[in-house]
This record gives C-alpha cells, structure tokens and sequence, in this order.
C-alpha cells in the first residue's frame, strides 16, 4: 500500500493492548477520499478499537497510524449522555465545530429528524438518536468520516434509507468512509474495500475476494459467505439435491 | 446610608458571582463538585502560607490549590484508589496540616472564622482589584476553551476524534478552578466557596433546557445571591459567606416550584 496523496488516514501494523490483553493487533488498512472501507468480524474482534486507533483516541498504540486530515465526523459506537446536561439536538449539532443553521437543517433533514432540533436529546428514542449522531457527523462536511454501527436501532426502511444516504455523501462530499458494520447485505453492496477482523486481520479485500476467502468462512460460516456471494451475481456453486454445496 | 465596607463587599461579590455562575455549571456537568471542596480545602494551607512568608493570599492560595490538583491528578494515575478517596486524603490533610500550620503561627493575630466563612469586613479596594481583574482573566480563558471543555463533557472520545484537545481543556479547567477558589476566599469563606460554585448552577439547572440559557440563569442566581446575602448579612449581623449561601439555597428551593409545574403540564 504505497500512500498517495488521496490517502486521508493509514494504519501500518498497528495494534492496541488494555491490561496486558491485546485487543487487536497487526491492522494494516488505508482510508482515501471517496471511497468506503468497511470493518466486518465478530464480536470483541477489535473492530471499535480499530476506528479508534485511526482517530487517534488510543494513542499508545503498537505500530504507526498517519493521519492527514483534521477535518473528521465520528459516529461512536455507543454515546452516554448525561442527564446533568441539559441538551438539546440544536446545541448537539454545534458540539465540535460552529456550522450554519441552514447546513444545521441540511443534515437533520438528510437523516429524517429535522422536526427534531429543538428537543431535548434525552427524550429521543434509540433511532432518533441514531440519526441525530449521524446528523451531526455529517453536517461539517468531514473529509473523514468513521461510522461505527451507524444505524443500530434504526428501523429497517431507515436503514436502507441510511445506508444510500452514506453512499451518496462519500461520493457528494468526496470523503473517505471508515465503515463499522454488522450487516453484510447492505453492506456489501457499498463497499470499496473489506476489511475482516478477528483480534487481527483475517483477510481483506473487495467485498468478493472477502466472501471467496476461506478464513472469512470459517469465521462467519457458509451462510454469510452466500450472503457476499450475491452482489457478485455469478454463482461460483451449485447445490446438489441434497442440498449440499458443491464448489465449482 | 452604606458603609463603606459594604459597597467594598457588595462589589467584590458581584464580581465573584460572574465567575461562578459558568465554572459552576461545569462543575455540575463533569461532576466536580467534591473536587471543588478538596480544593478550597487545601486553600486554608495556602492562607497560612501566604501569612508565613507575607505574600499575597489569593496568590499563595492560587499556588497551593494548583500544586494540590497537580497532586491528585499523579496520584490517579499512580494508585488504584477510587477517585473519592483520593479527594477525600488530600481535602482533610491539607485543611490539617494548614491548621498545624497556624498553631505555629501563634504570633500573628489571625481571624480563623472569617478564614472559614468568609468576612466582609476584610475585603479591601486591592480584594476588589483581584477579583475583577482575576474574574476577567478566568472568564476569557473559559471562553476560550469552552467548544473543547464543553464537547469533552458532552463526550470525551468525540471531543478528542474530532481533533479538539480535550485533555488540555481539562488541565486548564483545573487551573481556572484553584484560580476562581484563590480570589473569591475572603467573601465566601473556605468552606463554603464550593456551594458558590454548585447551588446557583444547581438553581439554574432545574429551569434551563439548554447549556447557554443554564449558564446565564446561573450567573443571575450568583448575582442574586450575593446581593441578598450580604444586605442580610448586614441586617442580621451574620457571617457573609453563610449568608450568601443561604440565599442561594432560597433561589434553589424556589426554582424546585418551577420543576414541579413543568411535570404537572407534562401529565
């Protein structure tokens, strides 16, 4: 991977260890404008630690991380607030950076929530907030975006619906995506380049070489690798009666 | 019709307040307020000091209070004591040993309730001076830091993500705070500087809805507070410090009313 001057963010060999325990290690993986890389792997595969290591959150890491931009939007896996903090989504959207109450009501209405700027954050429910997050991450137009499960709790029309709109502003916008996701269907059919964790990296690739790979099989088993099978549109084997699969 | 003491005060307190009302809110916020006490606490060791060595209080007890939170911050990172019982070992040490230190201190006349509790009689046009400039100061500062202080408050990792530098908001935070518990010890008093700081904040919560109109409403209840407290004072004869506080307990109990009604038009 030779860096060039699209490349925003760069992880080389990098790895993280909390109490003696490595939670992930040896990640190599490069973000560019315009394009989505997503993470994929089972729970406690290090895929969080992984986004947090290229924004910078953990900083002693094992191995190098390069960061070319400071203009990042995140959406954080999990986000507490605190009742001691009377907030509301408008104070929200304005939290890291000072944007324009017109760009304001661009990103809540992209999301679907603008009818929501004036209530007070707790009140939302999960994928309000969901939204709202996502609202926020985009609305200052980052070169960077790190999306980690971005539509949990989003109901599944919105979910769709979510996932087009990320498509569309990596390709408005001309942003890189770091994608954090469980849901390889929608997924897949998005993504520039996979990523497969597991406490290291598992294989990589297109969304294709990753279903072929048989690491990512055995990890996700025969089911999901069907599930990537089906953006390729060529069928790479057939069922026999039985129902067994047979390669071709 | 006022002594001029009183004016001297009445100043003086209303400067403080200015500076309370915001830095309150952020105590309340990030849950600081048993790190407040710990150091206006140790602000008694720097009054000592500063008679030891003739030097300015607000000075040595800016010095001292910063060394203190200084302290905890390397004993966090260095013991596996909870964070409460670090407060805790450094708030009564450091009151101790600021004690011992007077009994030494034997020669000089030294007025030990109005170290406590703050005491009007004291403030001197040089007071007035340092809380106003000081005030200034720390107001800046706090203005300049705020979209970190406020976003690493909100959330930490999305403050650091988005590049804003919320460990040294933190640290300059802590130094805003000995400064604000440096120059407001005379009117309120040591023990008591910590509810200046929390129960207009407190006040100002329970009938704001968003972070600047909480800010605002804490700096007027700080306001209020001083005022009334200290023409009580006056009229009573009481101690300045636990009379501003006291008013300030009255605004907070008055806006529970407010609470009240916005739950009962909810149902």
């Amino acid at each position: 991977m030779g860096s060039n001057s699209n490349t925003l963010v760069k992880l080389k060999n990098a790895g993280y260890q909390q109490n003696d325990k490595w939670l992930v290690k040896g990640v190599s993986l490069e973000v560019e404008k315009g394009k989505i890389v997503t993470l994929i792997g089972p729970n406690g595969s290090g895929k969080s630690t992984t986004a947090k290591i290229a924004l910078g959150i953990y900083k002693k890491i094992d191995g190098e991380v390069e960061k070319y931009t400071n203009k990042v939007g995140y959406v954080p896996q999990k986000v507490s607030i605190d009742w001691t903090l009377p907030l509301r989504v408008r104070d929200f959207m304005v939290l890291t950076e000072s944007i324009k109450e017109e760009a304001i009501d661009e990103a809540l209405s992209l999301t679907g929530v603008v009818h929501l700027k004036h209530k007070n954050l707790g009140n939302l429910s999960g994928g309000e907030f969901q939204r709202v997050l996502l609202a926020r991450a985009i609305s200052k137009k980052p070169d960077l975006l790190v999306l980690d499960e971005p539509v949990q709790g989003v109901d599944f029309t919105g979910e769709i619906a979510l996932y087009e709109l990320i498509k569309k502003i990596s390709e408005e916008l001309n942003c890189g995506i770091l994608l954090i996701s469980h849901d390889l269907h929608t997924v897949m059919s998005a993504t520039d380049h996979v990523v497969c964790l597991n406490g290291h990296v598992c294989c990589s690739g297109s969304p294709i070489d990753v279903a072929k790979n048989n690491e990512y099989k055995a990890l996700f088993g025969e089911q999901a690798a069907q599930t990537l099978s089906i953006y390729e549109h060529k069928h790479d084997h057939v069922h026999s009666h039985e129902g067994e699969i047979k390669k071709n | 019709m006022f002594d001029d003491f009183f004016i001297r005060a009445l100043v003086a307190g209303i400067g403080v307040a200015f500076v309370t009302g915001p830095l309150g809110c952020f105590v309340i916020w990030r849950r600081l307020s048993y790190f407040g006490d710990t150091l206006s606490h140790s602000a008694l060791l720097g009054v000592t000091m500063a008679y030891s060595f003739e030097f300015n209080i607000a000075i040595s007890v800016f010095i001292i209070s910063s060394a203190i939170a200084l302290i905890l911050i390397q004993l966090q990172k260095k013991t596996n004591l909870p964070g409460d019982a670090l407060l805790g070992l450094l708030a009564h040490s450091s009151l101790a040993v600021g004690l011992v230190v007077i009994g030494f201190l034997a020669f000089i006349r030294f007025d030990i309730m109005g170290l406590l509790f703050g005491d009007i009689l004291a403030v001197t046009v040089n007071d007035i001076i340092i809380i106003w400039a000081g005030g200034a100061l720390i107001l800046l500062v706090l203005k300049l830091i705020w979209k970190p202080l406020f976003a690493s408050t909100v959330n930490y990792e999305l403050a650091e993500a988005e590049g804003l530098n919320p460990d040294r908001a933190k640290a300059i935070f802590t130094i805003l705070m000995a400064a604000i518990i440096a120059i407001s010890i005379k009117m309120v008093g040591l023990l008591l500087i910590t509810g200046m700081l929390i129960i207009p904040a407190a006040m100002a919560r329970n009938i704001s809805d968003n972070p600047p109109k909480m800010v605002l409403f804490s700096i007027i209840g700080g306001l209020l507070s001083v005022v009334i407290g200290l023409f009580s004072s006056l009229e009573f004869n009481t101690a300045s410090g636990p009379s501003i506080i006291t008013a300030a307990l009255f605004l907070f109990i008055l806006s529970l009313l407010k609470i009240k009604q916005s739950i009962q038009l909810k149902n």
